[in-house]
């Protein structure tokens, strides 16, 4: 699926992660996180696997994470997929 | 080789440097021998003098140990000065060894450091800029971090030799009576830095109030001190100490305070004259408010208060509800400005409060100490020192020595922000699990399980939420998930002492 307008979900209060989702070829995130060092990898992970289940698989992500859990990571990687992709008032409940 | 508590420390540096390594919590009772310094006599009647310049070009030489103190905590501007003059005096290889360094001397003795001014640091700890550079492998040689009272312990027994201390005073007479209470800087107790003034060869006074002789009371006597100098100003009162400590509204900081207070209450500890520390947190604040309650409920008063003092501490003194202050360090301006109208609040040095090499150290007779953690572990070791990144950023302070009382709590939550606290090995150990009783986090309570008697004694207690550290452990993981491990180079930043001078733990490089 194309992304079909820039999105952002997400603030930079602490736990919480923001996300930016705009074109690209290829999934490329760009993280910036307190917990980097400990969980740069999984951050990763999580927003790449919730992405492919929309069927993004061409993306530019700029995430800034302050120690969200991967339950919130989850979270605010659908709503932006939604948004970028103008999908919200159809929510994708299988994502879930 | 492997010290008691399962830490790596490197053959070398035990070689080296002479170290043994961690045994025990038990100190025994070891014959030791103390040292005195050297004594330049003098019968004039003036110490006043207007230079630091020719204070340090006169006394401080390439090689030596230099100290401070670091009451003034974020208000310091005695260091920065002193250190500015000795870097561009070109003075070489020193050995810094204050009673803490906060975080307004982080970039001054990084300066120092690349300047090659500083070559060995030992300190309580360290935090910022410094902590980030340290790990980074700026210095050569190994920190060394001491608790509060291993420091007392290793100046009166030689192992640190301070050749010349500088001393921040918020008031001095002209032959350098001085105190911590009166004059715009003043900060409380002068326990830290009094160890410095009975030990170091050289005694160098700094204040921004010189006053009739002779001052009193005199915290710091004339027979100790060699210079007086007059500066403009020697700390920012509004940096010094935060003003009124609010009482936190975080519910899971008031959530893990009641349970303390529950533990504390319903331990074999809370009788008539028993005994209390707390740190200055936001939760060990809290403490003292609902310990408060319960003693007016039960009839019951503390004998003393014990460390660094708060003012909700001393408000439980003027209530009558704790009979004496033992005041080392003042965390905030109700606790500094109490001590000059309290008599019943005692100022005490570093060895009094702390030293385990003495006889008879305050902590010693402590019943109860409430504690903070970056980490705890399974075998609950506590780690203060370093991040979870594994960068130093915090302070060893009173933590292994206040450990010694008779039922030491930590109060810690579970987890902060997507970090666990409880965890299955700490990155550092500094307090060992043999002094540590009690976890208490928001979620349940882990009673060390070598306590029988306090697991027997919690049992009978309906409504205390008993739960194993593992438990604990477990629950926290599932909460933030695994982290990846740090990844370290071979070599050694820091070493991290027991009270006793033995390695319980060595710090390492981060691997970028």
């Amino acid at each position: 699926m194309g992304i079909k307008e820039t999105a952002l979900a997400g603030t930079l209060e602490s736990s919480d992660i923001q996300i930016t989702l705009s074109e690209g070829s290829g999934i490329n995130i760009d993280l910036d996180s307190s917990v980097e060092a400990l969980y740069g990898d999984q951050i990763k992970k999580v927003i790449t696997d919730t992405l492919n289940k929309y069927g993004i698989t061409d993306a530019k992500v700029k995430a800034v994470d302050k120690g969200a859990l991967d339950c919130v990571v989850k979270a605010r990687t659908m709503a932006v997929a939604q948004r970028a992709l103008g999908t919200t008032e159809e929510p994708n409940w299988e994502v879930l | 080789m492997k010290n008691n508590v399962g830490r790596e420390i490197p053959d070398e540096i035990l070689n080296e440097k002479g170290y043994k390594t961690f045994k025990s919590v038990d100190i025994g009772n070891p014959e030791k021998q103390r040292v005195a310094p050297k004594v330049s006599v003098s019968t004039g009647d003036n110490k006043v003098v207007d230079s630091i310049e020719d204070v340090v070009k006169n006394n401080v030489k390439d090689g030596m140990t230099i100290s401070f103190h670091h009451h003034f905590r974020e208000g310091d501007f005695v260091f920065n000065k002193v250190m500015d003059i000795i870097i561009n005096l070109g003075i070489k290889d020193l050995t810094l060894a204050p009673s803490s360094l906060t975080n307004v001397m982080n970039d001054k003795v990084v300066e120092a450091i690349k300047a090659g001014t500083i070559t060995n640091i030992t300190s309580s700890g360290m935090r910022g800029s410094l902590g980030e550079a340290v790990s980074h492998g700026l210095l050569k040689n190994p920190v060394i971090f001491r608790s509060h009272g291993n420091r007392a312990r290793s100046i009166e027994e030689g192992e640190i030799k301070i050749d010349v201390a500088f001393l921040g005073v918020p008031n001095a007479d002209r032959l350098g009576n001085a105190n911590g209470m009166n004059g715009d800087a003043a900060f409380g107790s002068l326990g830290y830095a009094l160890m410095d003034a009975n030990y170091a060869n050289k005694v160098v006074l700094l204040t921004d109030n010189l006053v009739d002789y002779p001052n009193t009371p005199a915290s710091i006597k004339q027979t100790q001190v060699d210079y007086v100098v007059k500066v403009d100003q020697v700390g920012d009162p509004d940096r010094i100490g935060t003003g009124a400590t609010r009482f936190t509204k975080n519910p899971k900081d008031l959530k893990i305070a009641k349970m303390v207070n529950d533990v504390i209450i319903h331990s074999p500890y809370f009788k008539q004259g028993f005994s209390f520390q707390t740190g200055s947190g936001g939760a060990a604040l809290a403490v003292a408010r609902f310990l408060r309650q319960s003693m007016i409920d039960n009839d019951i008063k503390a004998s003393f208060a014990l460390g660094g003092i708060t003012k909700p501490i001393v408000d439980l003194l003027e209530e009558g509800l704790v009979n004496k202050v033992m005041d080392v360090q003042d965390f905030d301006k109700g606790a500094a400005g109490s001590m000059k109208s309290n008599k019943n609040q005692q100022e005490i040095d570093a060895s009094w409060y702390a030293d385990p090499d003495n006889k008879g150290a305050m902590v010693d007779q402590l019943d109860v100490s409430i504690l903070s953690a970056l980490e705890i572990d399974t075998d609950f070791n506590v780690n203060v020192m370093t991040g979870s990144n594994g960068v130093i950023r915090g302070a060893v302070g009173g933590h292994q020595d206040a450990a010694t009382s008779k039922m030491t709590i930590i109060s810690a939550p579970l987890t902060r922000g997507r970090i666990a606290t409880v965890v299955p090995k700490v990155s550092t150990v500094v307090t060992p699990g043999d002094s540590i009783d009690v976890l208490v986090t928001e979620v349940g309570i882990a009673v060390n399980p070598k306590r029988k008697d306090l697991v027997e004694a919690f049992k009978q207690v309906p409504g205390l939420p008993l739960v194993s550290i593992d438990e604990l452990q477990k629950r926290a993981e599932k909460i933030v998930g695994k982290p990846e491990e740090i990844q370290y180079t071979d070599r050694t930043v820091a070493l991290v002492e027991y009270r006793d001078g033995t390695l319980v733990d060595a710090i390492k490089e981060i691997k970028d």
